[in-house]
């Protein structure tokens, strides 16, 4: 049985709909991450599950229970704010406190409690200081300790990293994976940073307009987007429009020439989007491939983004590792496997 | 790492000097004289007290003067039930209205604060709508409402929920609600802005954090408003122990607040250094308490870790 499962859930904010038709289960001691644009209903769905708002359909259970009727008092959830809301009028020791306060815990109980989250946060020795006093990752600790005092079984966290500067985020994700690791707790995720859910999350929704687009592993969605919109939005691609050929097998047909594809379902003449990500196409300087010229060269560290023109006005984004070799101007060819990238009917 | 010390460019100092010049010409200097008045002795001459001092006496003269002022007023005073129980009377009567005020205030500004955000100008604008009539005529027509022929026991009597009138008017209980109702928008105003400050994701933190709403009302947004609570309360309290027309004509005869008794000392009997005596303790008395609370909120921010 999940512990968290959220069933054909709708919300609407006057005439915005905020959440249609909402589906979706987490796993105990999984790392579920909600993914998309501002304004998706990933924050909407979030506080559905904190009690917050109330689905005007649909149910949300925890662990078998209906959750329909609790107030956010009584769930044994806990959220951490995007904004951290730490209560500025008490130290850190008593924010992580609090809800072990709520609880009625003994003191003894909450004084080796609060020391240990402090020690899993590594703030040991920093209980008494006053909120104003912390930086913006101290805060986002203490935050982070005082919604797992009580001990939930699922942790919600919207946009937890947002506010921190990008080294601090990056930091601060080995650490927030590992501590989940660690303490088995369920932890679901918001965010817009599609880099954070793929680096934390056991498996991601990727929601688009109050609708789930697809749900799946990094790799599932990262390789085989069930979407257009989901190939754009989770890593970096390039969405080539063309038509769909199918003598003498699959063809691709796209403006600069004649890609072959080893699977394709769509009918002769259809047209459609071939998504490739930037490591999909390999570069050479001679060979059978598509023949372009390269016309940018950014250099990453361990790889190197190339924009190679291979029509007029149409350049394809590629990466490789040792894109050092070109130079600017240089024509070169573009080998693409029939099996690389995604095809999409133009449906949409 | 030291910061360089801010130069202040010519009109800004203007700026700055104005009010601090109106305070020392309207404010100080007054309170100077009130000071000195409060030293000196009563007499039957114009103005009513001794020693004062003139150009014309030369620096000798007037040191020689000075000589003769003393704290006999000032011992008067402690001798004066009168002036005690004035105090007491006007501390009492104060505190009463400003508690009262804080307890419907408090629901007020917290309703207001979490109004819809178009409502809220307008809520305020009802709040302190009574202040576009005069502040004299709104009092006496608290006495029409009080009086024991007045409108309230007309309508009471009338609804037979009592057989004779209230007497109200010309009781302390008439200048409570005088006041209360007089200096409720100064009480309402700064809780309002405390309130309406506030992160609301404070109050969700609390809630999903296991406080139901009555444990977030006293853990999170209570302590959070408080220097709403302090600043509403002094802005109330203050002007009220000293207050003079409401007691004068919403009290009895036997309402004895300190503006009445100031102002009988200074007009009736005439005797200027006990009435600024009584002025200067007033003064003490109500600037003392502030300064202990300013101190132990300084020492509380400065609390090191």
């Amino acid at each position: 049985m999940p512990l968290l499962s959220v069933e054909h859930a709708s919300k609407r904010f006057g005439a915005v709909v905020a959440l249609d038709d909402v589906s979706l289960t987490v796993d105990s001691g999984e790392f579920f991450a909600l993914l998309g644009p501002s304004g998706c209903g990933k924050t909407t769905l979030m506080r559905l599950v904190a009690g917050f708002e109330t689905p005007d359909s649909g149910r949300v259970t925890l662990a078998g229970q209906d959750l329909a009727g609790a107030p956010p008092h009584r769930r044994p959830v806990n959220m951490m704010f995007q904004s951290y809301a730490l209560f500025p009028h008490l130290n850190v020791f008593d924010n992580i406190a609090f809800g072990l306060r709520r609880q009625g815990a003994s003191r003894v109980a909450i004084q080796s409690r609060v020391a240990e989250l402090l020690d899993i946060v590594q703030m040991q020795n920093l209980g008494a200081r006053r909120i104003e006093q912390l930086s913006g990752g101290q805060r986002q600790r203490v935050a982070l300790a005082r919604a797992l005092a009580p001990g939930p079984s699922l942790l919600l966290l919207d946009e937890p990293l947002a506010a921190l500067d990008r080294k601090l985020r990056e930091e601060t994700q080995f650490q927030l994976k590992d501590i989940q690791r660690r303490l088995k707790t369920s932890f679901v995720i918001v965010t817009h940073d599609q880099d954070e859910a793929l680096a934390l999350a056991d498996r991601i929704a990727v929601m688009r307009a109050g609708k789930i687009e697809q749900i799946g592993s990094p790799p599932e969605i990262y390789e085989r987007p069930a979407s257009r919109f989901v190939a754009g939005f989770v890593g970096a691609t390039n969405m080539i429009e063309g038509f769909v050929a199918r003598d003498d097998g699959g063809w691709f047909v796209a403006p600069f020439g004649r890609l072959k594809r080893a699977d394709c379902a769509l009918r002769d003449g259809a047209r459609a989007a071939l998504s490739l990500r930037p490591e999909q196409i390999v570069v050479a300087r001679d060979g059978e491939g598509v023949p372009g010229v390269v016309e940018d060269i950014a250099f990453r560290g361990e790889t190197t983004q190339l924009r190679i023109g291979v029509a007029a006005r149409q350049a394809l984004r590629v990466s490789c590792t040792n894109g050092n070799r070109f130079s600017l101007g240089e024509p070169v060819r573009l080998m693409i496997a029939p099996d690389a990238g995604v095809l999409f009917a133009e449906a949409e | 790492m030291s910061v360089p010390r801010k130069k202040l460019s010519g009109g800004q100092r203007a700026v700055l000097a104005a009010p601090y010049l109106w305070i020392v010409v309207f404010f100080l200097a007054p309170m100077a004289l009130i000071a000195k008045i409060s030293l000196s002795h009563p007499a039957e001459t114009r103005p009513p007290y001794e020693p004062t001092f003139s150009i014309d006496d030369g620096l000798a003269g007037v040191l020689a003067k000075a000589r003769t002022l003393g704290f006999d007023a000032y011992r008067a005073l402690a001798d004066d039930r009168l002036y005690l129980d004035s105090y007491l009377t006007s501390l009492l009567i104060a505190g009463v209205s400003t508690a009262i005020m804080l307890m419907i205030a408090y629901p007020f500004a917290l309703t207001m604060a979490r109004a819809p955000r178009r409502l809220r100008s307008l809520l305020i604008g009802l709040a302190v709508a009574p202040f576009w009539t005069s502040f004299l005529i709104r009092v006496y027509a608290w006495i029409a409402l009080l009086k024991d022929e007045g409108l309230i026991n007309h309508a009471l009597m009338a609804l037979h929920i009592i057989d004779a009138p209230l007497s109200i008017y010309a009781t302390n209980g008439a200048v409570v609600i005088g006041i209360v109702y007089s200096y409720l928008p100064f009480m309402l105003l700064p809780l309002y802005s405390a309130l309406e400050r506030q992160d609301p994701a404070l109050r969700e933190a609390a809630a999903d954090l296991g406080a139901s709403p009555l444990q977030v009302f006293w853990r999170v947004t209570l302590p959070l408003s408080r220097p709403g609570v302090i600043a509403g309360c002094l802005l109330v309290f203050i002007p009220a122990v000293g207050e003079f027309v409401i007691p004068d004509l919403l009290g009895g005869s036997e309402t004895l607040m300190i503006g009445r008794t100031l102002w009988n000392d200074f007009f009736a009997n005439r005797d200027w250094p006990a009435a600024s005596a009584a002025a200067i303790i007033l003064l003490a008395l109500l600037i003392g308490p502030l300064l202990v609370a300013e101190r132990a909120r300084l020492r509380a921010e400065e609390e090191p870790s």
